[in-house]
């Protein structure tokens, strides 16, 4: 936007409570319309890019174009019920909160396809270093829910010993690394651990994923900066979603160019994605995973996505977004673009998906009774309290034995 | 040898016995970095093992916690510990409790090697002693030498760790120790006891204190560069302290402490940092808590000025001989 008055301009979303919800600024060109490049191609010849978007199902819910992953039909039917396992749980997940079995929950819902495509284009042993919102990598990485649910409730059975938040998951078996709260950190850390790999000659590459908002944060910027000097072998994911709590994408800077733009001055190939098209998502993170595994170093991906509910469940959006917003994203959802493209392909049935449905709701509620027969914040068993101690350091010193004395644990 | 050379040997050991072990900072690779402490080992360990880094400590420490969490133990310096706050995030937010929130699936083996401290005319810039910030944070170790031998043994324990750990490194005992003077001309350390660093492996264990001056009549609590100016102060008052160089903050030596101060029934705490929320304010609340009812006098301390270090008056701000001194006269009068 230009300015047409002297003074600061503080971006503003085109639309606010009480307005029609409008996303006429954004261009989406169509499915199939982006050539696919070979993965060594330079990455000056595809700077368009940074400002398109690569999208593969089109309107009539066919993959079309050179980006099409051509996926055999049961990666298709393991994505759409990793999705599907994912929304159920997020639901299941934010009902306990609100009946006070946990203190905070945060929903992925709109973008699984952003978590489980990815997780289905890298190798199991990739190591994913995530934000909160990327619970559908464990899922679809076919991590137990009840682990999961065991760390949300901090109770008996938390590996994390009742100490992380609920959602900041960490299971190193599972390739996923240890969420931080501090947003960011994880995205630098990424290009280390990227770089160990590519010292020892490991095959494994890692993937980071970031909000839109948390790019402005420095460790964004060291990031990219170690990874381009370097050629890690990394994904560097741009999960915009349009919203960061209350603040829209253009006061991280959205405004003024595409998230995926940033990578253009490291000489890093960038390129911006529908995160809601499941094919899209896989087809390019496997493009990116080649370069890696191929010595060609990182890549910048931004998934165009939107937050459908709130950022957490102590958000309430309808206070800064029009409510009529989620249902106006012009990129759907990622669920039933998938379903359809099923339905489309001779391979899926509403019959099934109904069935399929209510068999993941039946194994997240088992799943569920599992984790709360081991407790939940609000009663129940806990991990001990002298394990509040522990972990601090290797061996514990002197000072913390003493100190749990005094605290007679 | 003198410091520099000690620390530079130490990585050498290092770097040939663990093949984990990497080395990396602003312009530590091909160059030596800027004290040389890390002359020669690109030539010897190779460019992969040994590499410079852009100018973001924040992203060096995020490198090195990430190579951490891959199974690599990274030494990292940085260039001079004023310029450590840029990684503040990542080893508090990061290192310091990677271990703890992930229950032991997760931990940062990391070294972060630093100079600090005034005597070089650095300014508010280039002379600051952050050790009592990160001493603060749980899950960090902290560590300063004051010696050839010392720095050797203590590094290399530090790299060997599989805490994070701080190794902060008195720059004006890099070339050579101390009379407390440091408006005087620096002197060898060759000739100095503590100059005779053993070739190849040994380490000091982290958390062991060194008497390194036994005395009856007051405990001086001191570390890296202030070692050398409570020994000063010792010989130019005549006053028979004991002088306790803790090597390390954090895992720290109280059993040392608690002994000595007992003994003399006086402690006088001294360094180089800002006092108000010191590293000294720990000290003389622990000898409180342990040692009340044989305290002959309140415990002193004797620290920088709550100032920024200034570049024309640093011996004005720096805590010397002299102020030291004035304090054991002044303690053993109560
Ligand atoms: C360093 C830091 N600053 C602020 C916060 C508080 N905070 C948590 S999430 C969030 C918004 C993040 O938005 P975005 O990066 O777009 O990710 P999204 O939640 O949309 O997935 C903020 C400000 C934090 N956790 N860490």
């Amino acid at each position: 936007m230009l300015r047409n008055h002297p003074g600061l301009h503080v971006p503003e979303p085109l639309c606010r409570p009480g307005d029609e919800a409008d996303f006429s600024r954004f261009t989406i060109p169509a499915a199939g319309a982006l050539r696919r490049p070979p993965v060594h191609v330079d990455p000056a010849e595809i700077r368009d890019f940074a400002f398109s978007l690569v999208r593969v199902l089109d309107d009539g819910d066919h993959a079309v174009g050179e980006w099409a992953p051509n996926l055999r039909i049961d990666v298709l039917h393991k994505g759409l019920r990793a999705m599907l396992l994912t929304r159920a749980y997020d639901t299941r997940m934010v009902r306990v909160q609100r009946q006070g079995k946990t203190s905070f929950y945060m929903k992925s819902t709109g973008e699984e396809a952003v978590a489980v495509a990815a997780a289905l284009a890298l190798d199991n042993a990739d190591m994913c270093f995530p934000t909160y919102r990327q619970q559908g990598l464990l899922i679809a990485r076919d991590w137990p829910l009840t682990d999961m649910m065991n760390q949300v409730y901090s109770n008996s059975g938390d590996r994390l010993k009742g100490r992380q938040m609920p959602v900041f998951y960490s299971s190193r078996e599972a390739g996923f690394f240890s969420i931080s709260g501090n947003l960011a950190t994880q995205y630098s850390q990424a290009v280390g651990w990227a770089m160990g790999a590519a010292t020892d000659g490991d095959e494994r590459i890692a993937a980071a994923w970031i909000g839109e908002g948390a790019t402005a944060e420095g460790d964004f910027h060291y990031a990219l900066t170690f990874a381009s000097v370097y050629r890690a072998p990394v994904i560097l994911n741009i999960v915009n979603n349009q919203w960061a709590i209350s603040s829209f994408s253009g006061i991280a800077g959205g405004e003024a160019a595409p998230f995926a733009a940033r990578g253009l001055g490291f000489g890093i190939p960038a390129l911006r994605v529908d995160g809601n098209d499941f094919l899209a998502v896989y087809a390019v993170t496997h493009w990116a995973a080649t370069r890696a595994r191929a010595g060609l170093g990182p890549t910048l991906i931004e998934l165009f996505t939107y937050r459908a509910e709130g950022h957490s469940t102590s958000d309430d959006p309808t206070r800064y977004r029009p409510g009529s917003e989620p249902a106006a994203w012009p990129l759907g959802d990622p669920i039933d673009r998938l379903k359809r493209h099923l339905i489309q392909l001779g391979a899926w049935s509403e019959d099934e998906h109904v069935s399929l449905v209510e068999e993941l709701a039946r194994h997240v509620k088992e799943s569920g009774r599992e984790a709360e027969a081991l407790g939940t914040l609000k009663e129940g068993k806990r991990p001990p309290v002298s394990t509040m101690f522990d972990d601090v350091f290797r061996d514990m010193p002197a000072h913390l034995i003493a100190q749990r004395a005094q605290a007679g644990v | 040898m003198t410091m520099i050379e000690a620390i530079n040997d130490a990585m050498h050991v290092a770097l040939e016995q663990d093949p984990q072990v990497v080395v990396f900072g602003q312009d530590v690779g091909f160059f030596g970095g800027v004290f040389r402490a890390t002359e020669g080992l690109q030539r010897k360990h190779g460019i992969e093992r040994v590499f410079d880094t852009p100018i973001a400590e924040g992203g060096i420490v995020a490198i090195a916690v990430g190579m951490g969490a891959y199974g690599k133990r990274p030494v990292v310096e940085i260039q001079f510990a004023d310029y450590i706050y840029p990684a503040t995030d990542q080893l508090i937010s990061e290192a310091a409790r990677l271990r703890y929130r992930t229950a032991g699936e997760w931990w940062s083996p990391i070294t972060v090697r630093s100079p600090y401290g005034g005597g070089i005319f650095g300014g508010q810039t280039h002379s600051q002693s952050p050790e009592g910030i990160f001493a603060h944070v749980a899950g960090l170790k902290t560590v300063i030498p004051s010696t050839p031998y010392d720095a050797k043994g203590l590094l290399i324990a530090a790299i060997e760790d599989d805490d994070p750990v701080l190794f902060f490194e008195p720059k004006r005992l890099y070339n050579g120790p101390f009379d407390g003077h440091h408006d005087r001309p620096v002197m060898p350390w060759s000739g100095h006891p503590a100059s005779e660093v053993p070739e190849g492996h040994y380490s000091i264990p982290l958390g062991q204190a060194n008497i390194v001056r036994p005395g009856a009549d007051v405990s001086v609590l001191a570390y890296g560069t202030m070692v050398h100016v409570a020994l000063a102060a010792a010989e130019s008052t005549a006053v028979d302290a004991e002088v306790i160089d803790l090597r390390s903050l954090v895992p720290l030596d109280l059993g040392t402490i608690t002994r000595s101060v007992q003994k003399t029934g006086r402690c006088v705490v001294v360094h180089e940092a800002t006092r108000t929320c010191g590293f000294g304010a720990e000290l003389a609340a622990l000898v409180q808590e342990h040692c009340f009812f044989d305290l002959e006098a309140p415990v002193e301390r004797v620290t920088g000025w709550d100032t920024p270090y200034p570049h024309a008056f640093e011996w004005e701000y720096f805590p010397g001989p002299k102020r030291l001194g004035d304090a054991l006269k002044r303690i053993l009068e109560v």
